[in-house]
């Protein structure tokens, strides 16, 4: 247990690292997955075929593809970023976009779609029906599975640390060579702290979902 | 019954037709409604009633002819439609109160959003409605704490809010509870005789008998007979109509 009490300001430092690259990136992929889910409902064609197409190819290739696109094909395309964490925010939020704009939809269709024709039969356009009716009541059935997506992508940052990402696994890996006599201990501490960020996040979810629950 | 004099066509559909695969829905209905009056269709479930009244505001696109509303086509799509869909009020049978909001609430966002009403001038407005249809004190309610009837009459009071120059009604009655049926019919029989121009789909013969001016009977995709109430209850022309009307008399 001593090698975690003498590391833990690296621990402390992989765990914020972590945490930034999670909120940084679940920011990011929520406003995106939102975008592709009203993509995905709005009566434009090519929109529903651009979001499908996008939803599908992320949603059904390993996350790893996504990190080396972001950290091997874009520079050679021409776009230059200073530190591999930009990458890293690049291939999780995209990827996560994916999942959230299922979870969207599919709380969108959960809506019953006599509130959509109640909207629309009182002069409202597509924009107002979607943010005023819709949203607002699927974002409710949404929060729970949001959440859950929330937490892999948590988990999903550790393949950050195989990019030159020092985050919470990254440090850990650094922190297990060192110490070939105590790996176990040194993966404990890992697993601690992310269990730190994750098992609040699903505190929340049942919390919310109690909170929100709405009523018909 | 009505006191009101009917003026020129408001709602005109010209050999409207639809089809859902196979099935021919809408046969070249041809229906002119004037400014006041109150056209009441009835038929046995699967006539067509339904679609033709959401086809009314586009709720159902239709594959051929036209309908004008104050001598405008229906457009396609768009801001055209949403300003003209602004202007037809539709009561649904399963109300479609917007579960999220206040009573309050679903009868002011139409003023607000749509139209650009002060807030303070729409919630007057509204609280006057609702007062009108007679639950002013659930103001601050949502949907789910009312009784089927209430949220009925809000749902009026939200079509009415938009200040429409024409209400739909497809089967207003048909979800709520005997009990409640007739506090729905009162506030619609008070509007038709406050000259508001009206197209009622309904299983309520009462109200047929009562409020309408015309009374439209459709059979498979049909329009069958097109008279005034006391013409079509006591002298049916057609067999379709004896037969539904023989079915209604039997219980």
């Amino acid at each position: 247990m001593d090698v975690i009490l003498e590391n833990l300001p690296l621990y402390w430092n992989g765990f914020l690292r972590t945490l930034f690259l999670s909120a940084v990136s679940g920011v990011i992929a929520l406003v995106l997955g939102t975008l592709l889910a009203a993509a995905r409902v709005s009566p434009v064609a090519a929109l529903r075929g651009f979001s499908t197409v996008y939803v599908e190819v992320l949603r059904n290739t390993p996350l790893t593809i996504a990190f080396f696109f972001a950290a091997i094909v874009l520079p050679r395309l021409g776009v230059k970023f200073e530190q591999f964490e930009v990458a890293a925010i690049i291939a999780l939020s995209t990827y996560t976009a994916a999942f959230i704009a299922e979870a969207v939809r599919s709380g969108v269709n959960s809506v019953p779609v006599g509130q959509a024709e109640a909207a629309r039969s009182i002069g409202m356009n597509f924009g107002q029906v979607l943010n005023l009716i819709i949203l607002p009541q699927a974002l409710r059935t949404v929060v729970p599975p949001l959440i859950n997506i929330l937490i892999a992508l948590v988990k999903n940052s550790s393949v950050a640390g195989a990019f030159f990402v020092l985050e919470l696994f990254g440090y850990g890996r650094q922190l297990a060579n060192a110490n070939g006599d105590a790996v176990i201990p040194v993966l404990l501490g890992v697993a601690f702290f992310y269990l730190l960020l994750t098992v609040p996040l699903g505190i929340l979810a049942s919390t919310v979902e109690r909170k929100v629950a709405i009523a018909r | 019954m009505t006191t009101h004099v009917p003026g020129d066509a408001l709602v005109s559909l010209n050999a409207v037709n639809k089809h859902y695969g196979q099935l021919h829905v809408l046969k070249d209905i041809n229906l002119q409604v004037r400014k006041g009056e109150v056209v009441v269709v009835i038929g046995p479930s699967g006539s067509g009633k339904s679609t033709l009244c959401r086809a009314i505001n586009r709720l159902e696109t239709i594959e051929g002819g036209t309908i004008s509303i104050d001598g405008k086509v229906l457009p396609e799509e768009g801001k055209e439609l949403a300003q003209l869909r602004a202007d037809v009020g539709m009561v649904f049978q399963s109300f479609n109160l917007f579960a999220h909001k206040t009573i309050l609430e679903n009868v002011t966002l139409g003023p607000l959003k749509v139209k650009g009403v002060p807030k303070a001038t729409a919630d007057k407005d509204a609280m006057a409605l609702l007062e009108r249809v007679g639950v002013g004190h659930q103001a601050p309610k949502l949907p789910a704490q009312l009784s089927g009837g209430q949220q009925q009459r809000v749902a009026i009071a939200r079509a009415l809010a938009m200040k429409p120059k024409v209400m739909l009604f497809d089967e207003p009655t048909s979800a709520l509870d005997p009990e409640m049926i007739n506090e729905v019919l009162d506030v619609m029989i008070q509007l038709a005789k406050e000259g508001m121009t009206m197209i009622v789909v309904t299983h309520e013969m009462g109200f047929a008998r009562k409020a309408a001016d015309r009374v439209v009977f459709m059979a498979d995709g049909q329009i069958v007979e097109d008279a005034t109430p006391e013409e079509f209850f006591t002298n049916p022309k057609s067999d379709r109509a004896k037969d539904f009307l023989s079915k209604l008399l039997t219980h």
